[in-house]
């Protein structure tokens, strides 16, 4: 049976397994499991994983992220993108072609990308790509940061969350799972998104949120 | 330590000059999450300290020679404040703050899953705005909870506290006139749940019985501000209808712990 | 693979849509935390926080947040000024604060910020200093003001000068040390600093971090009780026009007024 609970629980606590398998952000000592860092328990599909509360973001394979150009070598760009370690985007994995030494002249340092986690070494270097359906240079509009673990809430189940957004206020918006949000529209109704969600990072933790984040953007139509 | 004074530290009730039971703590308050800036954050009042802890990290080290390939390096700065004295410190660090910040990086080392984290740096700021003896305890209690604040993966969170002895009496958690005139200091830290030492100092004069009472009364006290820690951080993260019931049970917990009240 | 030498300064590199977007709206005569150009963000001061200190102040304007601590000892006065006390500032921009900032000595943005702050309050003539003389010519007492940057949010200047300000006005000389009364640290004067930025061809109060980041220009102006110009500091790499500059004393004298009775009582 899936059960899913919502208890808090702090790095170094005891968890009981109840018969289940370990999952993610638990560890193991000496026949007993424990919380590896501060999250909330889930258990699920005969596993119990630990899902962070707060933290950076850690990049995963496929993620679709958003990064700043910070340098540029001869033939990649390095992103910043608010992880521990920057990204790397090899022109190769872009749409673009050019000679060495002159990627600056299609990005320069501060250009926004919208990309996808390709390849994570060994050695923690990542490597991003364009390569995929609506990857891109990002312009115009704004950048704002959300908490990466308040990510998934604000997308909501199936993306119902972030196109109610999108449907009642017009402004475009992509989200990063690391937490980069960019959004492009009318200033006003930027800000509003901007409102919204910081709200939604204070109330991730609460029931009916999305109806309430509807309510606050009807009463602002 | 070794100051010569007439001061009389406990009377003949065996009161100390603040009012305290020689096992007993002073006031300790705990809030998580008080800066924005920084990754994680936490405040701590205890007795008359006040001091404040930002966590940075895991980001890349900075100067890359200080890059360690296999796991993430601890930076603990600890810091006070021109005006957290009575007469003004020169700002900057200072012989004690380097040994003080060195003991500290170590001790939280101990608890952090650093080979998560290779060629990062986890930074702690430790910040004192008012001394008032056990800064270094007090800092590294709150340096513990905004790590977990920061979303640090740890084995537990590391938790401290003083005893020392006064008038030849073993006392806990040494007010600032108890430090300044009394016979000896003992600052130590442990992993709570293995009960692992992992800062230990000791200065004055202590016979091997008076350390093993010293080291007991701390061990204990030491448990009990893990609880507060443990609190603090519920609080900033349950969801309000738990709010309540976490509190209550903090409440009855301490309560029943009379040793430290 | 040789990587690249990274250092923290990846922070201080903008989003240059940020600044096209920054830019782009204040032309609409917008800015992006919906404030008008002269509106200041919300002020929250906690006096007598650090009880050691002489006099403290805990500033939040906004998301940023100063600490200032007043210190007063005796010392010796300077030799051309035997019969006045001293007053000294110094700033910390610790890394505490912002990922952009680092430990080490002071560098030239904290060194500015403390000499910014002590400027206007040693040209308001704030503090009566005559009064501060235990000796004449031998001792007096030195008044430390203590900058501690807890909290970066931009528009450090006028911060942490509500912050000095607040605290000299709580602060109390410990003259029982010398065998006289302790009494009220004299006052005479109250400045006000505001300090304005300047982002496309717009000029905008209090600039939040995100502003001061996409800002070419920078000018702060402290005024006296009596609308006059006591202290001024245009920074960054851009320009003003000179009428610019006298609408910003505009805007500072006309702020100053309000900002006075509602910030500190007066």
């Amino acid at each position: 049976m899936d059960t899913t609970t919502k208890k808090i629980v702090l790095p170094g606590e005891e968890i009981d397994l109840q018969g289940m398998k370990q999952g993610n952000g638990i560890y193991h000592e000496n026949g007993k499991y424990y919380a590896y860092q501060l999250g909330m328990l889930q258990f699920y599909n005969n596993y119990v994983n630990l899902i962070p509360l707060s933290g950076k973001y850690y990049p995963v394979k496929n993620d679709k992220v958003i990064g700043k150009v910070i340098d540029i070598a001869p033939s990649f760009w390095i992103l910043d993108i608010k992880g521990p370690y920057p990204g790397f985007l090899h022109i190769n994995d872009t749409p673009w072609k050019s000679g060495s030494g002159e990627l600056n002249k299609i990005m320069n340092t501060g250009d926004t990308v919208f990309a996808k986690v390709n390849e994570i070494t060994e050695s923690k270097q990542i490597w991003l790509s364009l390569k995929d359906n609506g990857l891109r240079k990002l312009e115009g509009g704004h950048i704002v940061s959300v908490q990466p673990t308040k990510v998934s809430r604000i997308i909501g189940k199936g993306g119902s969350m972030v196109n109610m957004i999108k449907e009642i206020t017009g402004v475009k918006i992509q989200l990063g799972q690391n937490g980069i949000v960019w959004i492009d529209g009318e200033p006003d109704k930027v800000l509003l998104v901007i409102k919204i969600l910081k709200f939604i990072e204070d109330q991730a933790h609460t029931s009916g949120l999305t109806e309430r984040v509807k309510e606050i953007l009807e009463k602002a139509r | 330590m070794s100051m010569v004074s007439n001061i009389k530290l406990i009377d003949e009730n065996g009161l100390r000059i603040d009012g305290r039971k020689f096992n007993e703590l002073r006031p300790i308050k705990i809030e998580v999450g008080v800066l924005n800036r920084a990754d994680g954050s936490a405040y701590i009042e205890w007795g008359g300290n006040k001091i404040i802890v930002a966590v940075y990290g895991p980001r890349e080290a900075f100067p890359k020679h200080t890059q360690n390939p296999s796991r993430a390096i601890v930076n603990a700065r600890y810091n006070m404040a021109a005006f957290s004295v009575d007469e003004r410190k020169r700002p900057g660090p200072d012989r004690r703050a380097i040994e003080i910040s060195k003991i500290i990086g170590e001790a939280l080392e101990s608890a952090i899953f650093v080979e998560q984290y290779p060629r990062t740096s986890i930074d702690v700021y430790i910040e004192v705005l008012q001394a008032d003896a056990g800064t270094r305890i007090a800092g590294l209690t709150a340096a513990s909870v905004a790590l977990a604040d920061a979303g640090i993966p740890m084995k537990d969170m590391i938790v401290g506290c003083a005893s020392g002895k006064v008038d030849g009496k073993i006392v806990l958690d040494l007010n600032k006139e108890e430090d300044n005139y009394g016979q000896a200091d003992v600052p130590l830290a442990i992993i709570p749940r293995t009960q692992e030492v992992v800062l230990l100092q000791m200065d004055g004069n202590l016979t091997r019985e008076e350390f093993e009472q010293a080291i007991e009364m701390s061990k204990k006290a030491a448990l009990f501000i893990s609880n507060l820690q443990k609190e603090a951080l519920l609080a900033k993260y349950s969801r309000p209808e738990e709010k309540e019931e976490v509190k209550e049970e903090a409440e009855q917990e301490n309560h029943g712990d009379d040793d430290h009240e | 693979m040789e990587m690249m030498i990274m250092s923290r300064s990846s922070d201080e590199i903008v989003y240059g849509l940020k600044r096209d977007y920054l830019e782009k709206i204040s032309s609409g005569g917008n800015r992006i935390d919906g404030r008008k150009f002269d509106e200041y963000r919300e002020i929250k001061i906690t006096t007598n926080f650090v009880t050691r200190a002489e006099g403290s102040a805990d500033v939040r304007l906004g998301n940023t947040r100063v600490l200032v601590g007043v210190k007063i000892e005796q010392g010796e006065p300077f030799p051309d000024t035997p019969n006045s006390g001293i007053l000294t500032t110094n700033a910390e921009l610790i890394p505490m604060a912002s990922p952009t900032f680092e430990s080490g000595p002071p560098n030239e943005d904290s060194i500015e910020l403390a000499r910014v702050v002590d400027r206007a309050i040693r040209e308001s003539k704030m503090i009566d200093l005559d009064k501060l003389v235990i000796t004449p010519g031998e001792k007096v007492w030195v008044v430390f003001i203590d900058i501690h940057v807890l909290d970066y949010d931009g528009n450090l200047i006028d911060a942490s000068t509500i912050g000095a300000v607040s605290a000299l006005l709580e602060a109390k000389v410990p003259a029982s040390k010398v065998g006289q009364e302790d009494f009220q640290l004299p006052i005479n004067h109250i400045p006000v600093m505001v300090t304005m930025a300047k982002i496309g061809s717009n000029i905008m109060v209090d600039p939040s971090l995100e502003e001061e980041e996409v800002a070419t220009a920078r000018i702060s102006v402290a005024t006296d009780e009596n609308g006059d110009l006591v202290a001024m500091q245009k920074g960054l790499s851009g320009s003003f026009t000179v009428e610019e500059i006298f609408k910003a004393v505009d805007t500072s004298i006309e702020i100053g007024k309000d900002f006075r009775k509602r910030v500190f009582g007066r």
